[in-house]
């Protein structure tokens, strides 16, 4: 188990290299990244040429990616292009931001994909499954952001008519708040059941299936024929079988959720990776933008590891490999 | 004969599919009796899979459906009584034995742990330690070399025919009184086949349990049984002993059957084959399920209207489901005709 | 009486259940036969409603199709929807940018044929969306036929030559998916390609290559080992040959059914790209752009905002339905837990 895991370790970090290489190239080779700035009336030569000199822009592009690779290391990410502002401390604050949403909007979707799953899957083609499976198919159908919109709509008419607010429909929490957790929840309710929606009604179908196809295996045939009880021939032997895939599926998935961040905090005005993202695209801010994909990377490389690690200890066969 | 331990009488089983209803088991017949081994032959798709699986409730309804007949099991009719009471006797008072050890055996649990499941869900009082001694008491009985290591490995670390001997030892573990075996060596190499049946002849030998043996190998019906029940299409077409079945068969399937074995020490120019094909089990001919392919036939109305009853041929131990088995009475197979040994 | 063509393997015939209905049986103990070059069944006639007709295997999957009615529906919906797109120019009542300020704030209504309404500027948003509907299909058919051709090709070489080729491309996938779509799609469009359908669609079928690769690659890795192929390597056919006479044909199933859903997430992607400003730029219409333009009028105008994401949702349901009914028609020995 253990050579197992040091094995899958090391294999991530020339994955972590690779892809800050392309990460870096990728982003160079899309332009000139002056080029925006080039285009502002009022910027003088003389700025235009301190930025070159401070970024080492005119350097060979390897020396290039070596300089960067240091300052991720040493300034933490260095400087924005256009402000000389130091990235660090926003990267830091806006995926701690990020974090929360996702984090929650992961378990909430886990936990009831799975009872949802399995529930259809023991009571196929009941009124059950038929409701989940439409919901299903609505999920994967409406885009996010309009999921994100109605939910907005919705929210916004309800404390209009009856002036409570039940969940807010921007931003992160709201100044002079009594009780700060609860501030933060009804701020992030919105954004969580949006994320969490999607993955809903995807995982709900993944864990169905994978449940159905162990329910008509040979070995819970085995288990029904020595007598064992129904629901433990669920709980104790199909589960165990079928959770091992949809845990990868968890994991790996969880990179689609930075994207999936984008557009709900665009439309939750929220304070996070997603909208950090798209304001530094906006302006076009390179290092900013490296910086996000690199620190996203890592996040998603870390995860598939865990994938790894819970994949081996579900799955004796894997083990031995 | 002392009473039979189960007794499957007129059983009927259909199963809805896209394309119609399939009558898998169409008023099926026959005993077993305590310490005896029966085998049941038949092609894929005779029912005779289904036969057993639907007495113990493994047949999942729907799409099947259990249309009527009864199975009595030491005085109990197993299509009538409830489904704690039916878990009850699965696994302990009849326990099975299935073909393909690979996939029946769950990946994620240690064989031991499975073994010991199979006692622990019909007696709670055993502790671990005892259920593991048994366990490994159990895959020594059955020749797992290394037991005390082994009752701890996953399946995948044990070889085909290892698992299929830690099946075996599953299905023993609570003394049955019926044992099933359905195709148990259907997966496994030629080799194998032969120390598994070997296998199976000690798990009766010290469970003195009643076994039906399913298969579609004739070979394996002349090693291990006493009895034989031949099916075709959901219908018990011969029932008698093995010696009777393979030297003076009365039904025309199992006579083709017999006849379209090769044999080694004999020169044969052609096999020969039943011609034909075996039924759409949707659409059945009506009367005799095989009168399409039967040398009997010849055109006859009775066989094309009226299903031939399962009639005794000089004695109750014998008996064939044919209009005409008479006109069978001085064919014998090439076994009987080469002398050969039961 | 006794044919020697007629089979009996030592002990009993081990035959199939239903050895005289769907191909799909066959299929099954034999390993698929390529699509097309099938031929029909054997007729086998037997007394008394034994009787077998002779189909082929693409009738056979378009029966399985139309027996899906849910399936059908939506087929009949999208094509409805979809020629409404293409044809939005003769459609249209108005012209995408024409603006009839007296009209303006108009709820859905009969009048004036603003059967969507209009926004403050007076534009009218039934034409504005059948516009923007084009513009989604362009890209998303663009999409689909551009993964599928670079999937194909790759999911091929990869399952075909295996060995450390497979390996390479296969890593190579693997790194591509590691990152979330949508954040590097964002910047690549905003970086290097906003603008026109093309460039779009170009962007997006970079990545949505992948699954249908892999569905290809394993396709042709459990095929490299039939005997067929063996026997055409044989007689020394070129891999070439190999390939598109006897491989690729099989892939067929999957390959349209996973380009099906490849059109549906296109749509879905395009319009959220669009919605963050970063797709298909104006004056070219486009769904997505059409809800973030009245996102500040959700409260007085929201239709202005639920007209074209119903129509987007309408289009991928559609769409997924008809995927689910062609699944379901080229692949029934899959075991489909479909709705």
């Amino acid at each position: 188990m253990f050579t197992y895991i040091l094995r899958r370790v090391l294999y991530s970090i020339p994955v972590l290299i690779i892809t800050s290489f392309l990460i870096f190239s990728f982003v160079q080779i899309s332009g000139d990244p002056l080029n925006q700035v080039r285009q502002i009336p009022r910027v003088s030569q003389s700025t235009i040429d301190s930025i070159i000199e401070r970024n080492n822009l005119d350097d060979p592009f390897v020396l290039q990616y070596v300089y960067w690779v240091q300052s991720v290391f040493t300034e933490g990410f260095g400087t924005t292009l256009l402000s000389n502002a130091p990235i660090l401390p926003d990267i830091k604050r806006v995926l701690g931001n990020t974090l929360q949403l996702i984090i929650a909007a992961e378990i909430l979707a886990v936990v009831l994909a799975a009872i949802i799953g399995v529930v259809s899957a023991v009571r196929q083609y009941s009124i059950f499954d038929y409701v989940a499976t439409t919901f299903s198919f609505l999920g994967f159908a409406t885009p996010s952001f309009f999921l994100a919109l109605i939910l907005q709509i919705t929210f916004t008419n309800i404390f209009l008519a009856t002036d409570t607010r039940i969940f807010y429909t921007s931003g992160l929490s709201s100044a002079g708040a009594d009780n700060f957790l609860i501030d933060r929840m009804q701020h992030l309710a919105l954004p969580v059941i949006t994320l969490a929606v999607l993955g809903i009604a995807q995982f709900s179908r993944y864990v169905r299936a994978s449940m159905l196809e162990v329910v008509n295996s040979d070995y819970v045939r085995t288990a029904r024929a020595k007598g064992v009880k129904q629901r433990t021939v669920v709980m104790k032997h199909a589960l165990r079988n079928a959770m091992i895939p949809f845990v990868t599926a968890i994991a790996l998935d969880f990179g689609a959720l930075f994207g999936g961040a984008i557009v709900t905090e665009t439309v939750f005005s929220i304070d996070g990776m997603g909208r950090y993202l798209v304001d530094n695209l906006g302006s076009r801010d390179v290092y900013p933008v490296m910086a996000w994909l690199m620190v996203t990377s890592v996040i998603v490389i870390v995860f598939n590891l865990v994938a790894d690690v819970i994949y081996g200890y579900l799955d004796p066969r894997i083990r031995y490999d | 004969m002392p009473e039979p331990v189960l007794s499957i009488r007129d059983l009927v089983v259909d199963f809805g599919t896209e394309d119609g209803v399939v009558h898998a088991v169409d008023g099926v017949s026959y005993d077993i009796h305590p310490g005896e081994t029966l085998g049941v032959v038949g092609e894929s798709g005779s029912g005779k899979s289904v036969t057993v699986m639907s007495i113990l409730g493994l047949i999942p309804q729907p799409p099947g459906r259990i249309v009527r007949g009864e199975a009595f099991f030491k005085g109990v009719d197993l299509l009538k009584v409830n489904k704690r009471e039916l878990r009850e006797i699965r696994g302990k008072d009849i326990a099975m034995i299935f073909q393909d050890p690979m996939t029946s055996l769950n990946p994620v649990f240690t064989v031991g742990d499975q073994i010991a499941e199979a006692m622990e869900v019909h007696d709670s009082s055993l502790n671990d330690d005892r259920l593991r001694a048994k366990a490994i008491e159990l895959l020594e009985l059955v020749g797992v070399p290394n037991a005390q290591r082994r009752v701890d490995q996953y399946p995948h670390e044990y070889s085909g025919g290892m698992r299929q001997r830690a099946m075996i030892a599953m299905s023993i573990a609570n003394q049955p009184s019926l044992l099933i075996a359905d195709e148990p060596t259907t997966a496994l190499d030629v080799t194998i086949q032969a120390q598994i049946l070997e296998v199976m002849k000690t798990a009766q030998r010290e469970t003195n349990a009643a076994t039906i043996m399913i298969t579609h190998d004739l070979g394996i019906i002349a090693e291990m049984a006493d009895r034989v029940v031949v099916m075709y299409a959901g219908h018990v077409v011969e029932v008698g002993d093995v010696g009777t079945i393979f030297h003076r068969p009365r039904h025309p399937y199992t006579l083709g059957l017999m006849n379209s074995l090769p044999r080694l020490e004999v020169d044969e120019r052609w096999l020969k084959p039943i011609p034909g094909q075996p039924p759409s089990m949707i659409n059945l001919p009506p009367g005799c399920p095989f009168h399409p392919r039967c040398e009997l036939f010849q055109g006859r109305e009775a066989c094309r209207t009226e299903r031939p009853p399962l009639d005794p041929i000089e004695s109750q131990h014998h008996r064939a489901a044919c209009h005409f088995k008479h006109e069978l009475k001085n064919e014998t197979s090439k076994f009987a005709q080469e002398g050969a040994a039961s | 009486m006794t044919d020697p063509n007629l089979s009996a393997s030592q002990p009993l015939p081990q035959k199939p259940k239903k050895t005289e209905s769907s191909i799909s049986q066959r299929e099954k103990s034999e390993g698929a036969d390529p699509v097309g070059t099938q031929a029909a069944e054997l007729s086998t006639v037997y007394e008394e409603g034994l009787e077998v007709k002779a189909r082929s295997q693409w009738q056979l999957a378009f029966g399985r199709f139309l027996r899906h009615k849910l399936a059908v529906a939506s087929l009949i919906l999208l094509l409805l929807i979809f020629a409404a797109g293409i044809f939005a120019g003769q459609i249209a009542p108005y012209s995408f940018r024409e603006q009839v300020p007296l009209d303006a704030r108009l709820a859905p209504t009969l009048e004036g044929q603003h059967y969507f309404g209009t926004d403050v500027l007076g534009r009218d948003y039934f034409s504005r969306t059948l516009f923007g509907i084009q513009t989604s299909i362009r890209v998303a058919l663009l999409v689909a036929l551009l993964s599928t051709l670079i999937g194909t090709v790759i999911g091929s070489i990869s399952g075909y030559f295996g060995g450390w080729i497979d390996n390479l491309l296969m890593r190579f996938v693997d790194l591509i998916l590691t990152l979330p779509i949508l954040a590097v799609l964002l910047v690549i469009a905003a970086l290097a390609g906003q603008g026109s359908p093309t460039r779009v669609a170009i962007i997006l079928a970079l990545f949505f290559w992948t699954t249908l690769a892999r569905i290809i690659r394993g396709n042709f890795l459990s095929l490299r080992e039939k005997e067929y192929v063996e026997a055409a390597k044989a007689s020394g056919a070129s891999d070439m040959r190999i390939i598109f006479r006897h491989m690729l044909p099989n892939s067929f199933g999957p390959i349209i059914v996973n380009a099906t859903l490849i059109v549906a997430t296109a749509i879905l992607v395009e319009a959220t790209l669009s919605f963050l400003g970063f797709g298909v730029q104006p004056p070219t219409p486009a769904l997505g752009k059409l809800i973030d333009d009245n996102r500040g009028f959700m409260s007085s105008l929201p239709w202005l905002v639920i007209a074209p994401g119903a129509t987007i949702v309408a289009m991928v349901l559609c769409i997924n339905f008809v995927g689910d009914g062609l699944r379901d028609a080229l692949d029934p020995t899959q075991r489909r837990l479909r709705a």
